[in-house]
């Protein structure tokens, strides 16, 4: 009496009926495919998230403005106009700083010779290239001088020249009218593709932050600063510091609460990573729950094999089997059904993935953790559902079982 | 032979000593046995008749540990099993006693060899011993030729001959028999008795077995007749001569 004779055991009473053992695994192949088809779309997407927002720049930390209350009433976060491009000029000294680059954000309209499109201009230094890692196309950036000179400058983002050029000719030289005051073309930029909230980022207008501030705000404040700390492990460390000397700056004592705030982008990619992990475990519970019901499947398949096999199981009482040595048999052999059914499901789960892939384009990727718990799942599933039948066949009465017609 | 004298020293393979059984049924209780008190010596071939309902079954199924009394004693080889366990008569009857049925009970599509192996699996035998003790149970009974069939290949006669083979395997030491020429043909069912008695008179294997039929009592040693529960008559039976 030993495991491996109790496993062929298993396997030649499961060969004996074919297609009813397959019925009864489809449960279970179905389960455990949907989990890793789940899994693998969801842990793709988180992957595609993360690497969309290092898209967005590396080692990147942004500062917004807080909320102030006024009259008893407290705006929103970003509410509160607090922060200056002399806030930056601070920050750039910071140790850990590689670069920083304010930015003054407004939709408006612009206008190039007879076409016009609405988009996001934003003000912002040199240094956002670098920040955003995001390279020209044709012509250049505009310059340090033209920050400090407020010139009327500005650099294209791909869907403003595709809305504006709409037959092609290069609008590097060309005037482009925002808010009415015209603007010469200098640059490109390259195509950056959506953003990880869906944005598209190549929809924009790039001027230097001083001319957006003098000719289209007219405000003296910006909407957030971008910073770029020198590697990753200088993020948080900059991070806090960024925050005291904002503190000091902005003359805030500790009852006051900050009116800015500093974020980065490891903590929006975790948002985001987080959302996407929810969307994934409500799905993969889903599938659980399929997985549950092909082990109600095998368990009702256990049950009538039980009682088909009542002759069998007294005689083998009769020939000295022990109740244990049955209940084992049953078990093992519902432990098979579903372990051998797990395993097909995680081809089945491999194969959808891979053409969901490839018809869909969207990314999967198929942790291996995936595979081992949804396997490990679906033979405790087996045992758990087993238990019962095996149970019920251990404990028949050898005289009535060998009566049994 | 002069067996006689030893066979009295030796302890009896079976003796029970006020045997009683009783079913709960419904609000009323069904006696099956009343108070049996009987010993089956080594090499005895005792015949069990009677009735249906006489109780004949009820004693076998407690002498092959398969029930357990409500009271008395019963000793297997000294041993008072009336009050063992489940696993314990389990063992009892994987290493001490061999199963002839009616209906052979052979496992379907498997090989009449690993048929006759399935005792020794239960008993622990390691798988290499297996083959051999196997093969030299189906020759014992002239059936070592049909290792490979499968039961449905077979007949009754076979069939039936394969299972004593299975029953035979562990050397135990009672074979008890129920019916076992019920599901053949005279031919066959004659075949099986001379085997039987072959058994007990080369071999010295103590058998015991249960029948309703006259005829295959008759070639048993010894008939113990049951009758409302309890022994109606226990006599030599009149040797018969087969032609």
């Amino acid at each position: 009496m030993n495991f491996l004779w109790t496993l062929r055991l298993a396997f030649s009473a499961l060969m004996r009926n074919r297609s009813r053992s397959l019925l009864t695994m489809l449960g279970v192949i179905i389960g455990v495919g949907a989990v890793i088809t789940t899994i693998a779309i969801g842990s793709g997407a988180r992957v595609a998230v993360a690497a969309q927002i290092n898209n967005l720049g590396s080692n990147m930390i942004v500062v917004l403005p807080g909320s102030v209350t006024t009259s008893g009433a407290r705006t929103g976060t970003g509410g509160a106009s607090t922060l200056t491009p002399d806030d930056g000029i601070a920050i750039a000294k910071l140790p850990g700083v590689a670069a920083v680059s304010p930015q003054v954000s407004v939709r408006t309209q612009v206008v190039s010779s007879g076409n016009n499109w609405q988009t996001t201009v934003s003000g912002v230094s040199p240094s956002y290239t670098y920040i955003r890692s995001w390279p020209m196309q044709s012509g250049t950036f505009f310059s340090q001088s033209d920050v400090d000179s407020a010139a009327k400058v500005c650099v294209l983002g791909q869907t403003v020249v595709t809305n504006l050029y709409p037959n092609g000719n290069s609008p590097l030289g060309t005037t482009v009218f925002i808010n009415n005051v015209p603007f010469t073309v200098v640059g490109v930029l390259s195509a950056k593709g959506q953003s990880g909230i869906g944005q598209d980022q190549d929809d924009t207008v790039l001027v230097p932050y001083t001319s957006a501030m003098e000719r289209l705000t007219g405000q003296t404040t910006v909407s957030s600063l971008m910073v770029s700390a020198t590697d990753a492990s200088q993020v948080n460390p900059v991070q806090s510091e960024i925050t005291s000397l904002l503190e000091q700056r902005h003359r805030i004592v500790p009852p006051q609460q900050n009116d800015f705030n500093v974020r980065n982008l490891q903590d929006i990619a975790a948002a985001a990573s987080s959302t996407a992990s929810v969307m994934e475990f409500l799905l993969a519970g889903v599938a659980a729950v399929s997985l549950l019901v092909g082990g109600i499947g095998i368990m009702n398949i256990m049950l009538v094999s039980v009682t088909e096999r009542t002759r069998e199981i007294g005689l083998r009482m009769a020939v000295g089997a022990r109740s244990g040595a049955i209940l084992l048999q049953f078990l093992v052999e519902a432990f098979v059904l579903s372990t051998i059914g797990g395993f097909i499901g995680v081809v089945c789960g491999v194969g959808a993935s891979a053409a969901i892939s490839l018809f869909s384009h969207w990314p999967t990727v198929i942790p291996a953790s995936s595979v081992v718990i949804s396997v490990a799942f679906s033979a405790l599933v087996g045992i758990f559902f087993g238990f019962y039948p095996a149970r019920k066949a251990s404990q028949l009465n050898p005289i009535e079982a060998l009566r049994f017609e | 032979m002069g067996t006689t004298l030893t066979t009295a020293l030796q302890t009896p393979v079976v003796e029970v000593r006020g045997l009683r059984k009783v079913y709960p049924l419904e609000d009323q209780e069904v006696i099956a046995l009343v108070g049996v008190d009987l010993q089956i010596a080594q090499s005895e071939f005792v015949a069990v008749m009677g009735p249906s309902g006489s109780g004949k079954s009820t004693f076998m199924h407690i002498v092959g540990c398969l029930d357990r009394p409500t009271a008395g004693t019963y000793l297997f080889e000294g041993e008072d099993v009336a009050g063992y366990n489940a696993d314990e008569l389990a063992d009892i009857r994987g290493l001490h006693l061999g199963f002839v049925f009616q209906a052979y009970n052979l496992l379907p599509r498997t090989t009449a060899i690993e048929n006759v192996e399935l005792p020794m699996i239960y008993a622990g035998v390691p798988p290499a011993q297996r083959e051999a003790a196997a093969l030299a149970a189906m020759d014992a009974v002239g059936v070592a030729h049909l290792r490979d069939h499968r039961p449905n290949q077979l007949s009754g006669g076979q069939q039936q001959r394969i299972a004593i083979a299975r029953a035979l395997v562990n050397n135990p030491s009672l074979l008890l028999a129920d019916e076992p020429t019920g599901a053949l043909d005279t031919k066959s069912s004659d075949d099986v008795m001379r085997l039987l008695q072959r058994l007990n008179d080369e071999r010295g294997i103590t058998i015991m077995l249960v029948t309703h039929e006259p005829d295959v009592a008759a070639r048993a040693k010894r008939i113990v007749t049951f009758r409302d529960g309890r022994i109606a008559s226990d006599e030599a039976a009149k040797q018969v001569v087969v032609s």
